[in-house]
């Protein structure tokens, strides 16, 4: 019966990332499903681990803590798939679980051309039925496939917000492991890291996003963008036209050439819905836009259009919000 | 400075179009097709490298024949050559076949830098590049805002984009980097580069050439497999608000609360 492994990323802090615990809590509930002998199990590889295994714990039944001291000093994704080869092993049927986004993909390319290993990309749910299957969005969201392995096993990576992070039955066991010998891929120095002022929490992970397009107009203009968000407790998006623009950090940019998105709300201001833009929002659970066009393409797959001024509409919304908040 | 940019075909999102054909795989003739959007960033990044450096940028892409009508729009942007590694047998074949099959290309040529796009818009995955620097034991520098190589010392600098900012890596050239959107924007070709494309050479490479068997790579052994298809649940009809700002943000209020969101 198979293993299902997730390799856990960590923040800044040392802390696990939120994307590991959905993806701990999906290997948990597949290997339930696939029943025998199924192992959920997790592997965290970081200069001191300890914290991060600790909270990984809390999910799945047995972790792997990896303490590598090149952490410290060095790109993760090479060392984490490196470890992780090691722990793993060349078990044809192990699948290996990680997150969509820029670190877990790092890990799961290199993984893949280490192991021979298959991989399906983006996944938006997956299951157990004798087998795994795997859906994906694709298309721009026209379609969702099912796919799975030809071999036993393989890499899933796992889109935030697909999976609700659930605490397992009792915490699992963490064993401590130090690395041991030296990487085949070259390791990349880091030299520094530099904090940026307005780097926000992962636009990928937000519950709620309030976004702002070409039609917000300046950078001042973002900060009613950004007052709303506040207000909501959500997170700010942007289109490609105004990080383009300047306005909004790259990291917020939603869209075909930017991050897909599927959180709860997603509060578009000033977006025309152009299809670059809709590609990267339009699973959103649900959908509300504000625009002066009523003819524009969001007005086709918005639940909620209200035609006006985003400014006007903006401001009076804070108020109602704050009157409602009291 | 030789910077190896790899770029893919890939149907055109902008007229969604896309669709499966009756073997599962993508229909490449619905829809038109166009450099991936992010592959241009790419090559954009290496153009100013070697417009500041010297040296020449090659395009690497591994499509179906018909892919040379693509590539002459990346070449129209400044690229001096191409490179199409195509063979039927690697219709439908997966990311582990992709990766060993630009890995294998990549071996042949002479490079200070691979550049690849952060992703493709028709697969998605994001994950080509990092294999093919883990087969070639290349240093991977990923999710780059900014790249200085300097050829005296034979090293590269990236910024790394993080969740709280950026890491500065570095490391010995050659070396691959994976490319972002805030390196800059990419240039429309100029009148004289389309005309000047038209006789740039591009090599096509088979699996033969590469060394590589269908028995090692392609469609035959592709790791995964689609299994079935859905359209996703139509989403409900557009409700319309007219009428004042405070209209407006109440019925806007009043709709969130009512779907549980505030």
């Amino acid at each position: 019966m198979p293993a299902f492994w997730v390799i856990a990323e960590h923040n800044a802090d040392g802390s696990l990332a939120r994307i590991s615990a959905e993806a701990a809590t999906l290997a948990r509930s597949l290997a339930a499903a696939a029943g025998g002998d199924s192992e959920a199990a997790g592997i965290v590889v970081a200069a001191d681990p300890g914290h991060a295994a600790e909270q990984l714990a809390v999910y799945l039944p047995r972790v792997v803590a990896v303490a590598d001291a090149a952490a410290a000093g060095h790109a993760w994704a090479v060392l984490a798939a490196e470890r992780a080869a090691a722990v793993i092993g060349d078990a044809p049927d192990a699948v290996i679980i990680l997150g969509a986004g820029p670190d877990g993909r790092d890990v799961a390319g290199m993984l893949a051309a280490l192991g021979g290993r298959g991989v399906l990309v983006n996944a938006t749910g997956a299951a157990w039925d004798g087998r795994l299957t795997v859906e994906m969005s694709v298309f721009g969201g026209k379609l969702i496939t099912t796919s799975g392995f030809t071999a036993a096993g393989g890499i899933v990576t796992l889109r935030p917000n697909t999976v609700t992070a659930e605490v397992g039955p009792a915490a699992g066991t963490v064993e401590r492991r130090s690395a041991a010998g030296e990487p085949s891929i070259p390791l990349v120095a880091v030299l520094d890291q530099v904090a940026e002022v307005g780097a926000a929490a992962p636009i990928e992970e937000a519950r709620i996003i309030v976004s702002g397009g070409r039609g917000v107009g300046s950078p001042e203009g973002f900060d009613l963008v950004r007052e709303i968000a506040a207000e909501l407790g959500g997170a700010v998006g942007a289109t490609r036209a105004a990080v383009d623009s300047g306005w909004v950090p790259y990291s917020q940019q939603i869209g075909q050439t930017g991050k897909i998105v599927k959180p709860q709300l997603y509060l578009a201001l000033g977006i025309s819905g152009a299809i670059q833009h809709k590609v990267g929002m339009q699973t959103a659970e649900t959908i509300v836009a504000v625009n002066r066009d009523p003819d524009s393409p969001i007005a086709e797959f918005a639940d909620l259009l209200v035609v006006g001024d985003l400014f006007e509409v903006g401001r009076a919304m804070l108020v109602a919000l704050r009157a409602r908040s009291g | 400075m030789h910077i190896v940019v790899l770029t893919k075909p890939v149907p055109d999102p902008a007229a969604a179009a896309e669709r499966l054909g009756p073997d599962g795989r993508l229909d490449r003739a619905a829809s038109p097709s166009v450099v991936n959007g992010n592959d241009e960033y790419a090559l954009e990044a290496a153009l100013k490298l070697t417009e500041a450096h010297g040296g020449e940028v090659s395009l690497l892409t591994m499509a179906p024949a018909g892919a040379t009508d693509t590539m002459r729009k990346a070449l129209a942007m400044g690229a001096t050559r191409g490179v199409l590694v195509t063979d039927p047998a690697l219709a439908g074949s997966c990311v582990r076949s992709t990766v060993q099959v630009l890995a294998a290309a990549l071996r042949d040529l002479t490079f200070d830098l691979v550049f690849a796009g952060a992703d493709t818009s028709d697969g998605g995955g994001g994950i080509v590049a990092a294999g093919v620097a883990a087969l070639l034991r290349l240093p991977y520098l990923s999710n780059a805002a900014r790249i200085e190589p300097d050829p005296v010392s034979g090293r590269v600098q990236v910024r790394r984009i993080t969740a709280t900012g950026y890491d500065l890596l570095e490391a010995p050239m050659p070396a691959l980097v994976v490319c972002t959107q805030v390196l800059g924007e990419p240039r429309y070709p100029s009148l004289k580069g389309i005309m000047s494309a038209r006789s740039k050479e591009i090599a096509t490479r088979s699996l033969g050439d590469l060394g590589l068997s269908a028995e090692a790579v392609g469609g035959t052994v592709a790791t995964t497999q689609l299994l079935g298809t859905r359209r996703p649940p139509a989403r409900g009809a557009t409700q319309v608000v007219r009428g004042s700002a405070e209209e407006g943000a109440r019925e806007i209020v009043a709709f969130l609360e009512s779907r549980r969101l505030i």
